[in-house]
């Protein structure tokens, strides 16, 4: 299973983004290998439909679940339609490495 | 003047085929063009004969008005019923519609996620794995108007059941819960019947 996190910076202590489609960073975590990969959002500076484009980069690194701090209302269907799990976590001082701990019962 | 446009439908997902094909002899002539059943008439079925909701109630899960509903419904049957008697392919795709789903909370990580496999029921959060999940309803927090004070009451037009006005809440909207039929506002209902006397 994959999980996108998004994240401020590129290390592991950064914060929990609270935007979704204009995130700085992915954090793409899978959970069978562990294995962590930092990937820059390269729409973090679209002026319209980032959101879209986000997911589709997501679909094609086969993640299945995002954790982030908001969804918009136009992206929330097209992740449904994706069959994607959204994970909402309201706490601007949440940090990488702790949510990835909270991953690891998987 | 532009048309009005359409509400957006609701659909909780897509359906887990693509269509239906007949078979037997009359597939032997296949006609070329399917009967084309839209989403929101696939969804219309579904809540209406699948889940067993009435009229009201499944147009409430959809976001449309209940004669919509009935409207949507029944062109979902009519489509149907030429498809059997036609022995006509049925292809479900289009429609104007979004796709949503279910939303619930965790109690120890405080989290929110929803439930995109609907098969499954929820049993743990898919962040920290704790079973105090709870159900969830989105709506609510994202609704800002502030809390007015109403002394309105909705009430039901078959039973004449009441409950309190929620303001925000079109009376329309409300289900009554013990007969499961349509909500209206108490007073538009005293007008109208001050006027037919």
């Amino acid at each position: 299973m994959k999980a996108a996190i998004t994240s401020t910076g590129n290390t592991l202590d950064s914060l929990l983004d609270q935007h979704f489609g204009r995130c700085q960073y992915f954090v793409v975590y899978d959970t069978d290998s562990k294995s962590i990969e930092f990937l820059p959002n390269p729409f973090k500076t679209m002026e319209e439909g980032a959101g879209y484009s986000v997911v589709q980069l997501l679909v094609s690194k086969g993640v299945n679940k995002v954790i982030s701090g908001e969804f918009g209302l136009k992206v929330k269907p097209i992740l449904d339609s994706h069959k994607i799990q959204m994970i909402i976590i309201k706490d601007p001082n949440k940090r990488i490495n702790g949510i990835l701990e909270l991953l690891n019962h998987y | 003047m532009s048309p009005k446009l359409k509400v957006l439908r609701r659909v909780s997902g897509p359906p887990p085929i693509k269509g239906f094909r007949p078979y037997g002899e009359a597939t032997n002539h296949r006609i070329a063009d399917p009967v084309n059943l839209l989403y929101e008439e696939y969804e219309a079925l579904r809540l209406s004969d699948y889940e067993r909701l009435n009229h009201h109630q499944a147009s409430v899960v959809m976001g449309v008005s209940r004669p919509t509903f009935t409207r949507i419904y029944a062109r979902a049957l009519q489509k149907i019923a030429s498809a059997f008697v036609e022995g006509r392919q049925i292809s479900i795709e289009g429609g104007k519609i979004f796709f949503d789903s279910d939303w619930f909370r965790c109690a120890d990580c405080s989290c929110y996620f929803n439930n995109p496999e609907k098969d499954k029921p929820v049993e743990q959060c898919p962040l920290c794995g704790s079973q105090q999940v709870s159900g969830f309803e989105m709506e609510k927090t994202s609704g800002t108007r502030p809390s007015e004070v109403s002394y309105d009451e909705c009430v039901c037009t078959v039973c004449g059941f009441e409950i309190p006005h929620q303001p925000g809440k079109p009376c329309n909207q409300e289900i009554c819960p013990q007969c499961n039929g349509a909500m209206r506002r108490k007073k538009v209902l005293e007008f109208s019947h001050q006027k037919k006397s």
